[in-house]
């Protein structure tokens, strides 16, 4: 196990909610470090709507997605949160009163005080292909995420999307694979132009081959896949030899490893306390869209309300022996110092 | 106000009322079509609200856009007359309208 990263307070999820955490917290001594499964921060504003404006931010008549990830990113800047991208949290143990062990699926450890799940919908995770039979194959030989690419070494390789992810995985893996075929729905791709083209260069060099299809069908055994039948766009089904499958059709909200971290969900959600936003472990938050509380409105705002008092509560688990203050930041000489504006 | 029809992947049909200028999406949230999840809420940017139009509504309803047609990509067993529905409007000429919904929305 490699050596835990110290940190007052852990932030599951960076998006709009878990961002201004860091600042409600910040603003009374408390240092965050944020982990999301996202590749960048901003949640669902950033992944699902980024250039939609959004209208129902107190004050603010319009914004984006995109807008309000990078408002918060420059308001919570003075308080420096350390971002561990691209992790998804798998387990919180409790090793201590309340102190917690963390762990990440990419084996990373962290060591905090108080917990705060500001986890939305759960984590964004790779939409599965209705295929009938593929569950033995995956994580075997169908992948949806490349994570060593000397894996497909050597093999026959069938990439599956229209896509970024499609395309930059078919470039970067075509030079080490025996055979890489790539299958998309149509033969039009809405990746980048330049990975287009050059993947466009590979086929007419006939050093790939592009399908135009659906997979109907995978054949194999023990999770060892050896082929798939492809049904194509004039209903025509034909069969390709295949070692490996990665299909690339975007990603979808699943609730995840919330579900085991010992709540009693309701509809998926995590029950908390309407005055402090603690769950039924001690020390251990859920804040914005993850929780549910009579009269729960899934609204940014009520993400950002819950953050506040939250604050207040993980304070007492943080600094217990120094008494709390209530502060405004348009008087407090204290809280200006430490937002670098006094 | 005009009628959509829903039949799900098991052959369960639902005609609801949609207000015109509401999304066909939108008509079915608001009456329980739990066979559409609609995830981003409207955005055309998650493919989880898919439906195929009935092949005779098919040309009232029109084709996708280039934005949407994009985002059918991660849709799954997408025909020619599938659409989001998030996009598709309710008008008076869409009265009666009928669509399917798939058995799977990628969740």
């Amino acid at each position: 196990m490699s050596e835990p990263i110290k940190t007052d307070v852990l932030i599951i999820g960076a998006g709009p909610v878990g961002l201004f955490a860091v600042f409600e917290l910040g603003l009374l001594d408390i240092k965050t470090h944020l982990v999301d499964i996202l590749d960048k921060v901003g949640g669902q504003c950033a992944e699902l709507y980024p250039e939609k404006p959004i209208y129902d931010i107190p004050a603010i008549p319009l914004i984006t997605g995109q807008g309000l990830s990078e408002a918060l990113m420059q308001q919570i800047k003075p308080f420096n949160p350390t971002f561990h991208l691209g992790e998804m949290v798998t387990t919180i143990e409790n090793i201590g009163d309340p102190l917690f062990r963390i762990t990440t699926d990419r084996g990373k450890v962290f060591e905090a005080k108080a917990v705060v799940i500001a986890a939305g919908g759960g984590s964004f995770q790779p939409k599965r292909p209705p295929i009938n039979g593929i569950e033995p194959y995956e994580n075997k030989s169908v992948f949806y995420a490349v994570r060593k690419m000397e894996t497909f070494r050597d093999k026959n390789l069938l990439i599956v999307g229209g896509g970024d992810s499609a395309l930059d995985w078919t470039l970067n893996l075509q030079p080490i694979a025996k055979r890489l075929t790539l299958l998309h729905r149509r033969d039009d791709f809405r990746g980048a132009p330049d990975s287009v083209n050059k993947m466009r260069a590979l086929v007419a060099a006939g050093a790939m081959d592009l399908r135009i299809g659906q997979v109907t069908e995978l054949e194999g055994a023990d999770g060892q896949l050896t082929a798939a039948t492809i049904k194509g766009a004039d209903g025509a089904m034909t069969r390709v030899e295949t070692d490996a499958m990665l299909p690339f059709f975007g990603l979808t909200m699943k609730l995840g490893p919330v579900a085991d971290w010992g709540f009693e969900l309701k509809d998926e959600l995590i029950p908390v306390d309407v005055s402090t936003f603690e769950t039924s472990r001690p020390g251990l938050f859920a804040i914005g869209d993850i929780n549910t509380y009579p009269g729960k409105l899934k609204l940014i705002l009520s993400g950002f309300h819950e953050a506040a008092l939250m604050a207040q509560k993980a304070h007492h688990y943080v600094h217990p022996s120094k008494r709390l203050v209530f502060q405004y930041t348009t008087s407090s000489t204290s809280l200006q110092k430490k937002l670098g504006v006094s | 106000m005009p009628k959509i029809t829903f039949i799900e992947h098991d052959g369960a049909e639902h005609t609801v009322d949609a207000e015109i200028g509401a999304t066909v999406m939108e008509a079915a949230l608001r009456n329980g079509i739990s066979s559409i999840v609609a995830e981003c809420g409207g955005g055309c940017t998650c493919a989880t609200c898919l439906v195929h139009v009935d092949d005779a509504w098919s040309p009232a309803v029109g084709p996708p856009s280039a934005e949407e047609e994009e985002m059918l990509d991660s849709a799954f067993e997408v025909k020619p007359t599938s659409r989001l529905s998030c996009q598709i409007k309710v008008t008076e000429a869409l009265d009666g309208l009928i669509v399917r919904t798939p058995s799977y929305q990628g969740r």
